[in-house]
């Protein structure tokens, strides 16, 4: 897929709690194709501390209203100031860059997507284009509280949701890996994208169910095009570049101890 | 529109604009975003004999204005070079010549001759500065005894444009930059990496696995640049300047200080199309300042 850079004009920038903020990002021009599991470079400008781009997950392309969503959570300096744009700024990408999650062979996969924090991003953007598609799926989303369950009425918009909480504040108490559906359901396929932690017990359930999973991963790197050679995993092929041969990467190819 | 063309050792470049090794793969990775045949020179990836799987991750760490890396020369070995990536490389307009790194002056030589016949690789760059790897790599290049022989025995071998990678992690620059100059190199390219460390204090641990890594960005272009105008006035040889070089005014700078051509490393991860505006930049400031040529502003900082 042919990569852009591109500056784009913020449309909307959501608040959605002390952690998050949803930017909307739009263009005079029809924005490229993209696909769920990619991620954009943003650069963020005039600081000092902000000096490489920030890999940011796509979170929903809206091709009709020509939207690009990032959910974004501030971590530090550069997401902290792409929180604080304001409507009509605009802000400089690379993008689509990185490879997508894998649709299933067979239309009537059991899917289920498992998210976590901030990695609950790609799983909107994949929901939504299974569902254009034909595919059934469910989301599995975690967090610490409520407070950490972000987007639940625009996932409702694809499937079934289910949810837990560390504390119990929404859905069931504890880890997503403990939550009653998997033992109610045979899924075929898992995606999955959060807390490195939660996608090796994901990974780990998947593998001693012999269930097909996809994770994507979110390693630190610069350029996001192969080029600094950074942001490697060990994967059955030795150190492979996240950002190309991911970030999505089925385990099988991963050196994960699960 | 001023003359861009310049001559660097064997070298001949359209513009004085190069990429720096391992910043710019084998230049395809850029083609989505730039036409790379614009680029005076393109210098891939560091090449060992054979295939290096690097350090492990984290390779990273992002500092004020720079950041650290620590990839530690992974690549797939200067054969697969020749039979995979040479063949995609060899009918695009510009000067490919790949960074050539080893921990034995026998890997040096074996590699250097591997690419000394192919067509449309018109040089190489010794590496002789890396600071990611344990053996090998800087420890060549940061005594002019080790630097010497490395460079004299690739000579004996390499019969075209070979230019020399310089560390900035030595007590003086120069007295290397004479060693190899005296050894039959053909250009000295300098600086490499700057060698640093980051800690993360939550974690009371070092952000990247090999704990020390190499600083490159806005950070250290006044080391760069002070090298560069040290080396330039000491050695006959071309200067290739490098270090922080993020648009075209910090090109014109290093041209100033005596670099016959500049090379644009860490700025390509920022902005992928960055040497083409480096190169337009260029152009500009000839055009206000009417020098018909870039070799007019060579080594023209008035002291």
């Amino acid at each position: 897929m042919k990569k852009f850079m591109l500056d784009l004009v913020v449309k909307k920038n959501l608040t959605l709690n002390n952690q998050y903020s949803l930017l909307i990002l739009t263009s005079q021009d029809k924005l490229p194709e993209m696909l769920p599991g990619q991620f954009v470079e943003v650069r963020v400008d005039n600081s000092p501390n902000t000096f490489l781009r920030r890999p940011i997950s796509i979170n929903y392309v809206d091709y009709k209203l020509n939207e690009l969503w990032l959910l974004v959570q501030i971590v530090g300096e550069g997401t902290r100031k792409m929180c604080e744009l304001n409507i009509g700024e605009t802000l400089n990408l690379l993008l689509p860059l990185g490879n997508s999650f894998s649709l299933p062979e067979i239309k009537t996969s059991k899917l289920l997507l498992i998210g976590g924090g901030v990695g609950i991003a790609p799983l909107l953007f994949m929901g939504s284009y299974l569902k254009e598609r034909g595919y059934k799926c469910s989301f599995l989303l975690g967090g610490r509280s409520a407070d950490n369950l972000l987007q639940l009425s625009d996932f409702e918009r694809y499937g079934e949701v289910f949810t837990t909480t560390e504390d119990g504040s929404h859905g069931e108490a504890g880890f997503v890996t403990q939550h009653s559906v998997l033992k109610l359901s045979n899924f075929d396929l898992i995606y999955t994208c959060g807390p490195t932690p939660m996608m090796k017990a994901v990974a780990s359930y998947a593998q001693n169910n012999n269930i097909e999973c996809e994770v994507s991963l979110e390693n630190t790197m610069a350029c996001g095009i192969g080029t600094c050679l950074c942001c490697v995993t060990d994967s059955v092929d030795g150190h492979v570049c996240v950002c190309t041969e991911g970030p999505v990467f089925n385990i099988k190819k991963l050196k994960w101890q699960i | 529109m001023a003359d861009l063309n310049i001559n660097v050792g064997k070298l001949k470049l359209k513009n004085p604009v190069m990429t720096a090794s391992g910043t710019f793969g084998y230049g395809h990775e850029y083609s989505d975003f730039m036409d790379i045949s614009r680029i005076g020179g393109i210098i891939v990836k560091g090449t060992t004999l054979r295939d290096r799987q690097g350090n492990q991750y984290p390779r990273m760490a992002e500092t004020p204005s720079g950041m650290l890396n620590a990839v530690g020369l992974q690549n797939k070995g200067v054969e697969y070079f020749v039979k995979n990536i040479y063949p995609t490389l060899k009918d695009i307009d510009t000067n490919f010549i790949v960074n050539v790194s080893g921990s034995t002056i026998e890997d040096y030589v074996e590699t250097a001759q591997m690419l000394n016949d192919l067509d449309h690789i018109p040089g190489i760059e010794l590496n002789i500065s890396c600071p990611n790897v344990k053996e090998g790599g800087m420890a060549f290049g940061t005594s002019c005894l080790s630097a010497a022989q490395v460079v004299r025995a690739v000579r004996m071998v390499y019969k075209n444009d070979l230019m020399v990678k310089l560390s900035p992690n030595v007590t003086d620059i120069s007295e290397i930059a004479l060693a190899v100059e005296a050894e039959g190199a053909d250009s000295v390219s300098l600086i490499n990496t700057v060698l640093g460390m980051a800690i993360n204090a939550e974690r009371r641990k070092p952000v990247l696995s090999t704990v020390t890594g190499g600083l490159s960005g806005p950070a250290v272009k006044p080391i760069a640049l002070r090298m560069v105008w040290q080396v330039a006035k000491t050695v006959k040889i071309p200067v290739i300047g490098l270090g922080g070089i993020m648009n075209a005014t910090d090109a014109i700078e290093f041209l100033l200080a005596g670099a016959s051509a500049i090379q644009i490393g860490t700025a390509n991860f920022i902005d992928p199309t960055v040497c083409e505006k480096v190169i337009d930049g260029i152009n500009e400031y000839l055009d206000r300042h009417n020098y018909q040529s870039v070799s007019q502003i060579i080594g023209a900082l008035e002291v």
